[in-house]
């Protein structure tokens, strides 16, 4: 006799309990704690909160804790919970212009007003296992230059004296468009693309914009400027009739200036393209400026050649929270369809080898 | 850092979201067949596993509902029972595995084999919900198709399964059209259940929610299935009944018994196929106790 | 001080549980459309506007959706009163309206002045919510379509006198075109522009 197969209610609570196990690991080694996570995974936490599109450390932390350090599934959890909560309006334009800075660079001047300003950066390390690091040997205070974290000038406001490079054009009269609130509707305007590629996966953006430096879609990118540091967020308040701070970010500004042959309407200059993540997260916001730029194609005039310049192709895969769950989905069953799939590949099997049985005799009989 | 606890609303979703997805509802059912974009959020269980009908549920569902969900029209798979386990969870509401007693079913692949009636809802899971996407890539030409009525490339496509295999070669997510206007796709069910849809006394819902949209067909909708003359729609038959129930005449899941070819055929609607077993009819296989 | 409680009274007491109930009948009637559906009493607010367009209002409004208000209700402390209570903003046109509220039906604006939504996107259009003295009593107006099985007729008192020829053209624009919300006492009926207004009984 046969009995068909129960117990899925079993089967998902013996598996989140062997899940809750393995995320504990060996009882004999102290936890994690979220302070731990947050101190010490800080990169990774910061990604986990700027494409999780909230800005809390402590919550991040405990996604990274609670998805067994699986950044995408830690950003899922973040996303899961911010979109629960309610929106109490939109804060002002951030001013990176005033900017306290730990990390300030620009590949297109040697020195520049404010100066170069590493920060604590991999780029100048050799990448050679430290042994060092396995126990908790004591490490020495970090040195700041005296008179850092101040307002620097932005490269682009120097390029700007010139008349040589786009301005930052005015802000548009409506509003700052929420990806969150808004069905998609093709062509996104740039605000609305640029905050889908500020929540966009990482190693999504850094491909497609790698490619347009190989020649798909080239546009001759200099990292004018890369800026890390605190600025303060504002919110206007209507009834106070003027903005009030209500807290700071970290933020990670990229802008990559690019050349640009001029157009009927505009004239040769250089032009832009634009990456802001929250967080220290370097690699995305360059790989975001790329492809911004690219994404601008259709608005400076030029030919639209190759898939980093195709805003629905981009901004409809760049999330790797739908990416993750549409490509994991097909672990569910699909039985039902595939029996559909069965019975029409049966039948088309059978009609074939019925039409090879007719035709073979006439085979035979021609030789 | 401090400490806090994350609370959450009656069915998780705040109620401006809710308030949004409901407004959606009423747009979709004004317009049967027509995808309406809506603002989905995240759901805490991964997009393409529900979202979208998890979205609708929680959107309708009050608390004196009474909700069924099922997976290839089963209560116990794992994905059924997970979503069933959500809204105890988030609404505490009542659940049941029975067809006639649910409210709201939520499902992904299957209709049940029940007829609904008039005041059931049932809430589909979409995965792409435009019928033309796999036709042409691009939502800003879908958009334009579906507004000037030009399903020419649609028919096309089932034409060429005819000349190439002498049928339509399509077996589940069969375009129907809504009312002689908009061209649906019906979700991944099997093609089986598109006589279903056709002027059900039951509202039906379909939510996607990854790709944003949500539609409908209210009540006593026509909804017909695309073909041609000389080559008109048929559904799926099987040409034995259920090996537990004996049931004829409805979808079946071929398990596979042995390595050696060993197969049967068992009612994929599990509460049709308990429900008849309960009032005494045996399949082949069913064995003499319940 | 008077003026503040007039506002803040008469909304919704348990809004989480009343906008699901309100909004469960409404998608009811927009399913089933010329049928009557009773709401119970949920709103009583202390401005002109009825309870039962008020709960409707209450259920669908917020700050995402401008209400245009007729020129009976386009007063400060009805306003104000969906302010508080929805977050509603106010739309100056019947044009850019996603809800409208009409107090006056019988000198309603014609509803192809309101938001008929594109062809792209027939969906962009006014929902009407009318205040109506009773559902039935008025001349019978007899619908088919969609949520209709043969068909469905209701008489509602206070529709303005060419409301056949006007809903004739509104389905005429189909997929374009409003959506209509009656109330009266604390019932709700709807007429989606699916339905087809039938010849001869009216």
């Amino acid at each position: 006799m046969y009995v068909a197969v129960k117990g899925g209610e079993a089967a998902i609570d013996n598996a989140h309990r062997l899940l809750a196990d393995r995320r504990r690991g060996d009882r004999a080694v102290p936890a994690l704690t979220l302070d731990q996570i947050a101190g010490q995974l800080a990169l990774a936490v910061d990604r986990v909160m700027a494409e999780g599109s909230l800005y809390d450390r402590r919550l991040a932390a405990l996604a990274v804790k609670q998805a067994r350090g699986d950044l995408i599934e830690a950003i899922f959890l973040l996303r899961a919970y911010r979109t629960t909560l309610a929106r109490f309006g939109y804060s002002e334009p951030l001013d990176t212009g005033a900017m306290l800075v730990e990390r300030r660079i620009s590949a297109c001047h040697k020195d520049l007003p404010g100066g170069q300003l590493l920060g604590p950066t991999f780029d100048y390390t050799h990448r050679l296992l430290d042994e060092g690091l396995d126990g908790d040997a004591s490490v020495e205070a970090g040195k700041i230059r005296a008179g850092a974290a101040e307002k620097v000038v932005r490269v682009a406001d120097i390029l700007a004296d010139e008349g040589l490079i786009e301005g930052d054009g005015l802000a548009t009269g409506d509003g700052p468009g929420d990806i969150n609130h808004t069905p998609v509707e093709f062509p996104l305007s740039r605000a609305m693309r640029l905050q889908s590629l500020s929540r966009g996966d990482e190693g999504f953006l850094l491909a497609l914009g790698y490619s347009t430096q190989r020649g798909y879609a080239r546009s001759h990118p200099f990292a004018g400027e890369i800026r890390i540091g605190e600025v303060e967020v504002e919110v206007f308040l209507p009834e106070l009739g003027f903005a009030v701070p209500v807290g700071r970010v970290q933020v990670t500004e990229c802008q990559m200036v690019n050349q640009f042959k001029g157009s009927a309407k505009v004239p040769p200059q250089f032009t832009r393209g634009y990456g802001l993540v929250f967080g220290q997260s370097e690699r995305k916001a360059m790989a975001m400026a790329l492809c911004d730029r690219a994404l601008r194609a259709e608005e400076l005039g030029e030919d639209i050649v190759a898939p980093p310049q195709d805003q629905e192709f981009v901004i409809s895969h760049c999330d790797n929270v739908q990416a993750t769950g549409f490509v994991e989905h097909l672990k569910l069953p699909h039985y039902v369809d595939f029996q559909a799939e069965l019975g029409l590949v049966r039948r088309m099997r059978a009609e074939y080898e019925a039409r090879d049985r007719e035709v073979a005799p006439v085979r035979e009989a021609a030789e | 850092m401090t400490s806090r606890t994350s609370t959450y609303n009656f069915a998780y979703l705040d109620e401006q979201t809710k308030r949004m997805i409901r407004r959606a509802i009423l747009k979709a059912i004004a317009i049967p067949g027509y995808q309406v974009p809506f603002a989905s959020r995240e759901m805490p269980m991964p997009y393409g596993w529900g979202t979208g009908g998890v979205q609708v549920t929680a959107s309708i569902l009050g608390p004196r509902d009474v909700l069924k969900v099922i997976d290839q029209g089963a209560d116990d798979t794992t994905n059924a029972v997970s979503v069933r386990k959500f809204f105890q969870r988030v609404a505490g509401v009542a659940t049941t595995t029975k067809t006639g007693e649910a409210t709201i079913i939520q499902t992904r692949h299957r209709i049940p084999e029940q007829p609904l009636r008039e005041g059931q809802v049932l809430v589909y899971q979409v995965p792409i919900p435009e019928p033309l996407r796999f036709l042409e890539p691009r939502e800003t030409e879908t958009r334009k198709m579906h507004a000037l009525e030009e399903y020419g490339l649609m028919h096309v496509k089932l034409y060429e399964d005819i000349a190439r295999n002498g049928h339509i070669a399509t077996t589940y997510a069969y375009p129907v059209k809504v009312e002689g206007r908009y061209v649906m796709d019906p979700s991944p069910t099997p093609k089986f259940d598109n006589p279903k849809m056709h002027r059900s006394e039951a509202l039906q819902l379909f939510g996607a929610g990854r790709e944003k949209r949500i539609y409908a067909l209210p009540p006593h909708t026509d909804v017909v299935s695309l073909d041609f003359e000389d080559h008109p729609f048929e559904v799926q038959k099987f040409d034995r009944p259920c090996a537990l129930c004996a049931a004829e005449g409805v979808y079946l899941d071929e398990v596979v018994l042995d390595d050696r070819g060993g197969r049967m055929f068992v009612c994929s609607d599990t509460d049709h196929c308990e429900t008849r077993r309960a009032d005494g009819h045996r399949g082949e296989l069913a064995g003499d106790t319940t | 001080m008077q003026r503040e409680s007039i506002v803040l009274e008469g909304g919704f007491t348990d809004p989480v549980i009343e906008s699901q109930a309100v909004f469960r009948a409404l998608m009811d009637a927009m399913a089933h459309p010329a049928r009557a559906y009773r709401i119970g009493h949920h709103a009583a607010p202390s401005v002109p506007i009825a309870a039962t367009a008020a709960a409707v209002a209450c259920a669908v409004v917020d700050a995402d959706t401008p209400v245009w208000l007729d020129g009976a209700l386009a007063i400060d402390a009805v306003r104000t009163w969906l302010g508080f209570h929805t977050g509603a903003r106010f739309a100056n046109s019947p044009g850019e309206a996603a809800f409208a509220l009409i107090a006056d039906g019988a000198g309603m604006p014609a509803l192809q002045r309101f938001a008929q939504g594109t062809e792209e996107y027939p969906d962009r259009s006014s929902t009407v919510i009318l205040q109506l003295s009773a559902l039935d009593g008025g001349d019978a107006l007899a619908f088919e379509g969609p949520g209709i099985r043969t068909r469905a007729t209701i008489a509602p008192v206070g529709l303005p006198a060419e409301f056949p020829t006007q809903w004739r053209a509104n389905r005429a624009r189909f997929p374009r075109g409003v959506d209509l919300i009656l109330t009266a006492g604390d019932a709700i009926a709807c007429l989606p522009r699916s339905a087809r207004l039938l010849a001869g009984e009216n």
